[in-house]
C-alpha cells in the first residue's frame, strides 16, 4: 500500500536527502527533491547533473544523499541513467541480481536539460528507458553565477543577458521544454510546482509508475538568481503558477490536461515586481517589455486550454 | 573534518558513508532562528513539506511537528511564511505583523539574540 | 580449442565481444568502427548474447552510458575512432578517474580537419593522458587477444581503470585475415564473473559517485590513479602469462622481432609493425643487421624495458603515425616518450623520428627501407642528422 499522500503520513517516511548539504538558505531545489522523494516510496537510484544541486549536495567529502547517486558530467544526466537502468535490466534478466522494483530517476537544473542536456534527454526518452527525469527550472545557469538559459524569462537581468543601457535583459521568450518532451510521445510528461505539493507528489506517482520514459519540468524559485527573499519561496512559485506563467498540466499517453486552475488569472507584472531580476522593466522605456511578456504568456495559456479541452 | 591522504579515501572519489553531511553543521549560517510563539502549533506539517534543508523534526508516532534541527536550519524562514496558523494569527490582527512577533505559531528571530 | 576463421579485424572483436557477453554495450557508430557494431547488433538480434545494446545518440552519450553502467556494476564495453573519441574526450577522463573498467576498441582514425576517414594514431594519442590504459595491436588477432585480455586488466581490483585496445582503421580493422577464435567456453572461462566492489545497484551500502573536490582533495584522488596505473603494468604481466599458457601466445609489454643482436632497429605500432617485419627480413638477407620493437603496452609506458631492450643498439628509428604540433621539432609522441625514457635512464642511442602514414597515407616497405638505412648510417656516424623526417609527405 502506497504511503497516503498527506503531510501526516508523509513525513513519517525516511528523510532521503539529508539536512547538511550546502544549497542556499530558502533554496526550491531541495525543497522539490525532498517533496519528489517522499511521494516515492520505492528505492531510488539517482544521476544528478553538474549544478547547484550536485554541487551542494557532494562536496567531498561530505555526501547528503542517503540513495545511491551519481554525478557524471553536466550535459548527461540521461544518458548516465540510461546506462544505470540498462545494466539493472540486464543483470536482472540475466539472474545476477534480484528484482528489486527500483525506480531511476534524473535530476538537472534547466541548464543540464534545455541546452547542454537537450540531446542526451531527448535520446534516451526516444530509446525507451524507464525512469523520471525531473529538471528543476530555476530559469538560468544558477550555480556558475546566474548566466542565461534558454528557460530563461523574456526581459530578465542574467550575468550574460545583462539589464544595460542599450540591451534591457534577455530578449527571447523562452523554450517551452516541457512541449518539446510531450512531442517525443512518452507515456508521462508533466509540468509541477514544489507550491501545489500534492499535485506534484501525484504526478510524480504517475511518472515513476508510467512504465516508461517519464518528465517532470519543476519550478524551482532561486532567490539569489530571481532576487527575492528567501523565506519567499513558495509565495513566488505560487505567484508563477497563478499568472499562468508556469501552468501545472500533464500528458498522459497523448492526453493533455490541465491540472489547476487559478481561481484569478493574476497579471504577469504581480510577478515580476516580487523579483529583484526584473527590476529594470519597471522602467518607463522598458514598460513594453511587460506587455509583451504578458501577450507571450497569455498565448501560450491560450493554446495550453485549448489543446487541455478547458477553452 | 581532519584531512586524510590518498591512502586513506576510497579511490574514485567515491563517497561510501551515506549522509555524512549530517556531520556538516549549516546552522552556523543562520541570521534568522525559527522559534514557536504563543499561537498552537496544530501540527499540520506544512513546515516539514517545505523546509529546503530537511530540518523540521518530526515525531512519527504521535504524528507530532517536534521542533527545528538547530544544527542544520538556516533561518530561510519558508516554514515562518507558509505556517498556516501564522497566516490565521496575521488576518486576526488585520495588520502585517513583524516576523519575530510572539503572537505567531513560528517566529523568526534574530539570530544574534541568541548568542552568548 | 579454436578454431581458424576468415575475419576483418573489427569482426574478430566483434567475435570476442560475443563470447565476453558484458552486461551493457553503450556505442554509436562511427566509420571505420562501424562493422564491429553492426556486428554484435546481429548477435543481439539472434539471441546470440544477453547484453543490454544501447544505441545511443551520440559517442558522448555513449561514454556516458557506459559510465552509468559500469558505476551500476555491470561489465561494459564499447567500440568508437576518431572524432568519436574526440567528442567522448570529456567523459573518458571521466570514466578513468571514476575507475570504470570499462573495455574499448578504439579503431585508429585520424582527427579532423579536414575530415578523413582511414588510419593514423592521432586519435588515440590525443587521450594517452586520460588515465586509460592503451593497447596496441598488429592484426585483427592481436586485436582479439588483446580485448579478451582487456577485461581481466581493467578489472582486477589493483588497476580499475578503462582500458583501450587500439587498431588500425581499415588496413587491419577491414581487412580479412585468418584469426585464430578461441572456444567460447574458454574466454567465458578466461575473463571469468565481475564482482564488482562498490555497485550502485547495491541498495544496502548507498554511495555516491563523482563529488564535488575542492583543492583539498583533487589532487589525493588523481594520486590514486597514479597508484593504479603503477600496478597496471604487473597486472598486464600477470593476465597475459596466463593468456599465453591457456592460448598459446607470446604476449608481453612489446614484441621483439630480430633485436637481440641488432644494431639498428625500427619502432613501430599496429600494422605498420607487420611490414616492417618484412623489410627486416629482407635486409637481413643482405646482412644487415636490423630488428624491430613493437610496443603493444604504451599506457602504462614501460619505459625501464624499453630502454634495456633498446641500449644495445647504435642507433633507433622511431616510427610516429601522428604528429604532436609544436612539440620539440614537431615531433611525434612515441618518439617524445622513448626519448624521455633513453635519456632518463641516462642511456645514450641516437634516435630519429619518422613521421608516417598521417590521414592514411600508404607506408611502403621501400620507404622503410630508407628509414633503416638512415639508421644504419646514424650508427656509423653517432649524430642524428635530422629529428624529425616526414615521409611521403608531398613538399
Amino acid at each position: 500500500m502506497a504511503t497516503k499522500l498527506t503531510p501526516k503520513e508523509l513525513s513519517k517516511r525516511p528523510e532521503r536527502l539529508s539536512p547538511g548539504h550546502r544549497l542556499c538558505a530558502g533554496c526550491g531545489a531541495t525543497i522539490i527533491v525532498r517533496q519528489i522523494l517522499a511521494a516515492i516510496d520505492e528505492p531510488v537510484i539517482i544521476a544528478n547533473a553538474t549544478g547547484c544541486l550536485e554541487v551542494g549536495t557532494t562536496i567531498y567529502p561530505y555526501t547528503a544523499w542517503r540513495v545511491p547517486w551519481i554525478h557524471n558530467a553536466f550535459e548527461n544526466a540521461a544518458s548516465t541513467i540510461s546506462g544505470v537502468e540498462a545494466a539493472y535490466r540486464s543483470m536482472v534478466r540475466q539472474g545476477k541480481i534480484p528484482e528489486q522494483n527500483i525506480k531511476f530517476l534524473a535530476f538537472a537544473g534547466d541548464g543540464g536539460t534545455y541546452d547542454i542536456g537537450i540531446q542526451a534527454l531527448s535520446g534516451a526518452v526516444e530509446r525507451g528507458h524507464q525512469f523520471l527525469y525531473i529538471c528543476y527550472d530555476n530559469g538560468a545557469y544558477m550555480n556558475t553565477g546566474i548566466q542565461r538559459s534558454s528557460a530563461t524569462p523574456y526581459g530578465a537581468h542574467t550575468t550574460t543577458s545583462p539589464a544595460g543601457k542599450v540591451i534591457p535583459g534577455k530578449q527571447q521568450f523562452r523554450k517551452d521544454l516541457t512541449a518539446i518532451m510531450a512531442a517525443h510521445n512518452i507515456p508521462y510528461v508533466a509540468q509541477a510546482a514544489p507550491s501545489q505539493w500534492r499535485d506534484l507528489m501525484k504526478k510524480t506517482r504517475k511518472a515513476v509508475d508510467c512504465g516508461g520514459p517519464a518528465f517532470m519540468n519543476v519550478l524551482s524559485s532561486c532567490n539569489r538568481g530571481w532576487r527575492h527573499g528567501t523565506d519567499e519561496t513558495i509565495e513566488i512559485t505560487q505567484l508563477a503558477v497563478d499568472t499562468c506563467y508556469w501552468p501545472l498540466y500533464e500528458v498522459e499517453d497523448g492526453e493533455w490536461r490541465l491540472t489547476y486552475k487559478p481561481k484569478k488569472k493574476r497579471p504577469v507584472e504581480e510577478w515580476l515586481k516580487r523579483q529583484g531580476r526584473f527590476r529594470h522593466v519597471f522602467k518607463p522605456e522598458n514598460r513594453h517589455m511587460i506587455d509583451e511578456l504578458q501577450a507571450e504568456v497569455d498565448r501560450r495559456w491560450e493554446r495550453l486550454l485549448r489543446l487541455c479541452g478547458e477553452s | 573534518m581532519e584531512l586524510k591522504g590518498w591512502r586513506d579515501i576510497p579511490i574514485g572519489g567515491m563517497i561510501l558513508e551515506a549522509g555524512n553531511a549530517v556531520e556538516y553543521l549549516t546552522g552556523g549560517w543562520r541570521a534568522f532562528r525559527p522559534v514557536h510563539g504563543e499561537a498552537e502549533c496544530i501540527h499540520c506539517m506544512q513546515c516539514w513539506l517545505f523546509c529546503p534543508d530537511s530540518s523540521i523534526l518530526v515525531d512519527p508516532e504521535n504524528e507530532k511537528m517536534a521542533g527545528f534541527d538547530l544544527e542544520h536550519c538556516k533561518g530561510c524562514g519558508i516554514c515562518a511564511s507558509i505556517c498556516p496558523v501564522n497566516a490565521k494569527v496575521i488576518k486576526k490582527a488585520g495588520e502585517e505583523l513583524a516576523r519575530d512577533d510572539p503572537r505567531l505559531c513560528i517566529r523568526m528571530v534574530e539570530e544574534g539574540k541568541f548568542q552568548e | 580449442m579454436s578454431k581458424f576463421e576468415a575475419l576483418t579485424g573489427n569482426d574478430a572483436v566483434a567475435t570476442a565481444m560475443r563470447q565476453i557477453n558484458p552486461d551493457v554495450m553503450a556505442a554509436y557508430p562511427i566509420t571505420p568502427q562501424t562493422s564491429t557494431v553492426q556486428k554484435f547488433a546481429d548477435f543481439v538480434a539472434d539471441g546470440l548474447v544477453d547484453t543490454e545494446f544501447i544505441c545511443v545518440e551520440s559517442e558522448h552519450s555513449a561514454m556516458s552510458a557506459c559510465v552509468g553502467a559500469s558505476a551500476a556494476g555491470a561489465r561494459v564495453m564499447t567500440a568508437t575512432s576518431a572524432n568519436g573519441l574526440a567528442l567522448m574526450w570529456e567523459i573518458v577522463y571521466i570514466a578513468a578517474s571514476n575507475r570504470c573498467p570499462i573495455a574499448m576498441s578504439l579503431v585508429n582514425r585520424a582527427l579532423s580537419a579536414p575530415i578523413n576517414i582511414h588510419c593514423d594514431h592521432s586519435d588515440v594519442m590525443g587521450i594517452r593522458d586520460s588515465g586509460w590504459i592503451i593497447l596496441f595491436s598488429e592484426n585483427g588477432q592481436e586485436a582479439y587477444d588483446n580485448i579478451i585480455q582487456a577485461i581481466r586488466i581493467g578489472e582486477h581490483p589493483d588497476v580499475l581503470l578503462p582500458v583501450a585496445v587500439c587498431q588500425d582503421g581499415f588496413i587491419t580493422s577491414h581487412s580479412l585475415e585468418r584469426v585464430e577464435i578461441f572456444d567460447d567456453a574458454d574466454v567465458k572461462a578466461f575473463v571469468g564473473e565481475y564482482k564488482p566492489r562498490w555497485p550502485l545497484l547495491d541498495l544496502e551500502h548507498p554511495k555516491t559517485y563523482g563529488p564535488l573536490d575542492f583543492y583539498d582533495y583533487y589532487y589525493e584522488h588523481k594520486r590514486q590513479q597514479v597508484e593504479a596505473m603503477e600496478h597496471a603494468q604487473g597486472v598486464i604481466l600477470e593476465v597475459a602469462d596466463e593468456f599465453n599458457r591457456k592460448f598459446n601466445h607470446n604476449y608481453g609489454l612489446f614484441e621483439s622481432y630480430r633485436l637481440e643482436d641488432a644494431e639498428v632497429a625500427v619502432i613501430a605500432v599496429n600494422s605498420t609493425a607487420g611490414t616492417i617485419k618484412v623489410v627486416v627480413d629482407q635486409l637481413r638477407d643482405e646482412g644487415l643487421k636490423v630488428g624491430l620493437l613493437k610496443p603493444r603496452v604504451f599506457r602504462p609506458f614501460p619505459a625501464r624495458e624499453l630502454v634495456d631492450a633498446l641500449s644495445h643498439l647504435k642507433a633507433v628509428a622511431v616510427m610516429d603515425r601522428s604528429v604532436s604540433f609544436g612539440a620539440m621539432d614537431n615531433a611525434g609522441p612515441l618518439f617524445l616518450e622513448l626519448v624521455a625514457a633513453l635519456a632518463f635512464h641516462g642511456v645514450h642511442v641516437p634516435v630519429a623520428d619518422y613521421v608516417y602514414g598521417l590521414g592514411g597515407r600508404d607506408i611502403l616497405p621501400g620507404e622503410i627501407e630508407r628509414v633503416y638505412r638512415d639508421a644504419l648510417k646514424v650508427a656509423e656516424t653517432g649524430r642524428v642528422e635530422r629529428m624529425v623526417t616526414y615521409l611521403s609527405v608531398r613538399e
